[in-house]
């Protein structure tokens, strides 16, 4: 079990929180400490909203085996309406159906259980925009 | 005939949401392994709606959450209470709530707890939340109905349960785009269906869960807030009743004088089979969506073991900004992906290796 590590990113996990440089206002996720483009090293928490489009992908069928309940599944590099780009899962859609370009919005969801006695990770993926 | 339950402050809904899943299971998928398709032309369901692998209650439960404050416009740290009931919390013991309140940055002064009640575990927590800013222990309480159900497989409730629900904020009626006019609940100890602790699947008493459990309660309430309110059922411009399956409500409308008008659009069964804690909290949020000022909606859950809560809600004007500020239950209802019966028994985890 892994308690400590899963509570001390929560709120990277859950609320997409990133930091943004106090120097020169560069966005970075996951947080950095130390600006990767103007080394300070002062910076505050930055919330992103969790908006983007699919800039590359993958599918995975021969998994880790905590991930193994959720194959095939795809991870994604997301570009993020700040400009900044992440690797997270793509949930709620077909491997066939993932197109590069396509709109992309964050939701909360299982990333694993910790076996049958441990804690359920939960944190951000993204999924094709709801349709309106 | 005891008096209605009303809070002493002015009570409503400041911010509702919905959230179903994207996948669908067919009940000809599950007649035609179990049955041979024998009874194929007299499905309870059409199809039901299937949690994707990843998600559960705590999932579902946010996305809901998330809605009903974005309808409010509300800053999440003014809520003082998350109540989430279900009958498939994802831990035993360690509350959904807490997650859902974390991951919607309500935490850290705010109350948080699970409830369970079968399905009417949701309404219960509505309950609760009318109390809770009727009594001004704190202005705005969020309650949830939200489930994955679980069905044996080959039982006649594998065709039905389902995955879905809502949430409702609860605040001060002046802000409210519904006001609760009043409530009445009904529980007698009546054993029609249940689940003990360890087991993977629930148990029922087939036609027992009819006459006295399901439309026993249900009369019971709907008559007693009826009566006590002064209300006749042609005084509604809409009803929701809970639905596990497209039967049993209808029949129920047409017992205690509501019309199919009156019932259609929070007839949300037949599209995603029953949501338990979920269904009739979820088919309210489809009649609020197509809402206008000064309609009076009735909704009645519930809940085997069992009981029963129905309320009588006048809807605002203020109904008229919300809607559009999150996503319409019909978004979630018409995003539909079909699955095969082995990825849903997969997913489900209705195959055992050890």
């Amino acid at each position: 079990m892994d308690i400590p590590r899963y509570w001390r990113l929560k709120n990277q996990r859950y609320l997409l929180e990133g930091r943004k440089c106090q120097a020169c206002g560069e966005l970075s996720f996951p947080p950095r400490l130390v600006c990767k483009k103007c080394k300070s090293r002062l910076s505050e928490p930055h919330r992103f909203i969790g908006r983007g489009t699919l800039y590359t992908f993958t599918t995975i069928y021969q998994t880790p085996d905590r991930f193994d309940a959720y194959s095939p599944y795809v991870v994604g590099l997301i570009d993020l309406e700040e400009g900044v780009r992440i690797t997270a899962q793509l949930t709620d859609v077909r491997p066939e159906e993932v197109e590069i370009g396509m709109a992309l919005e964050m939701v909360i969801r299982q990333i694993y259980a910790d076996g049958d006695r441990g804690p359920i990770l939960y944190g951000y993926k993204f999924r094709p925009i709801l349709q309106k | 005939m005891q008096r209605i339950m009303k809070p002493l402050r002015e009570t409503g809904i400041v911010g509702y949401g919905a959230y179903v899943p994207a996948f669908r299971l067919p009940a000809r998928e599950i007649s035609e392994l179990w049955r041979a398709g024998q009874d194929i032309d007299y499905l309870p369901v059409p199809q039901k709606s299937v949690p994707g692998p990843d998600e559960d209650t705590v999932t579902m439960s946010i996305e809901a959450a998330r809605n009903a404050i974005a309808r409010a416009g509300l800053a999440p740290e003014k809520i003082r209470a998350v109540w989430v009931g279900s009958e498939s919390h994802p831990y035993a013991v360690k509350p959904s709530g807490t997650i859902v309140a974390q991951v919607l940055n309500i935490v850290p002064e705010v109350l948080a707890a699970d409830m369970e009640f079968a399905c009417k575990a949701g309404t219960e927590a509505m309950q609760a939340a009318i109390a809770f800013v009727g009594s001004k222990m704190g202005d705005y309480a969020l309650a949830i109905g939200m489930d994955t159900a679980q069905g044996r497989p080959g039982d006649a409730l594998e065709y039905t349960a389902a995955a879905g629900g809502a949430a409702y904020l609860m605040g001060p009626a002046e802000e409210a785009l519904a006001i609760i006019e009043g409530s009445y609940s009904y529980v007698t100890d009546t054993p029609d269906f249940f689940r003990r602790a360890y087991q993977k699947y629930p148990e029922h008493g087939n036609r027992f869960t009819g006459d006295p459990a399901y439309f026993d309660h249900l009369t019971k309430s709907i008559t007693n807030l009826l009566e006590g309110l002064n209300l006749k059922p042609k005084d509604f411009s809409a009803a929701v009743f809970h639905q596990p399956n497209t039967k049993f409500p209808k029949r129920l409308a047409k017992m205690m004088g509501f019309s199919a008008e009156q019932i259609k659009q929070g007839l949300l069964s037949p599209r995603i089979g029953n949501t338990y804690a979920g269904a009739s909290v979820v088919g309210l949020t489809n009649v609020l969506d197509k809402a206008q000022p000064g309609d009076r909606i009735l909704i009645a859950s519930f809940g085997s073991g069992a009981g029963s809560d129905a309320f009588s809600i006048r809807v605002t004007d203020k109904i008229r900004s919300a809607v559009n500020k999150a996503p319409l239950t019909e978004d979630y209802l018409n995003r539909e992906i079909f699955i095969k019966y082995g990825t849903y028994a997969r997913w489900r985890k209705k195959i055992t290796l050890k």
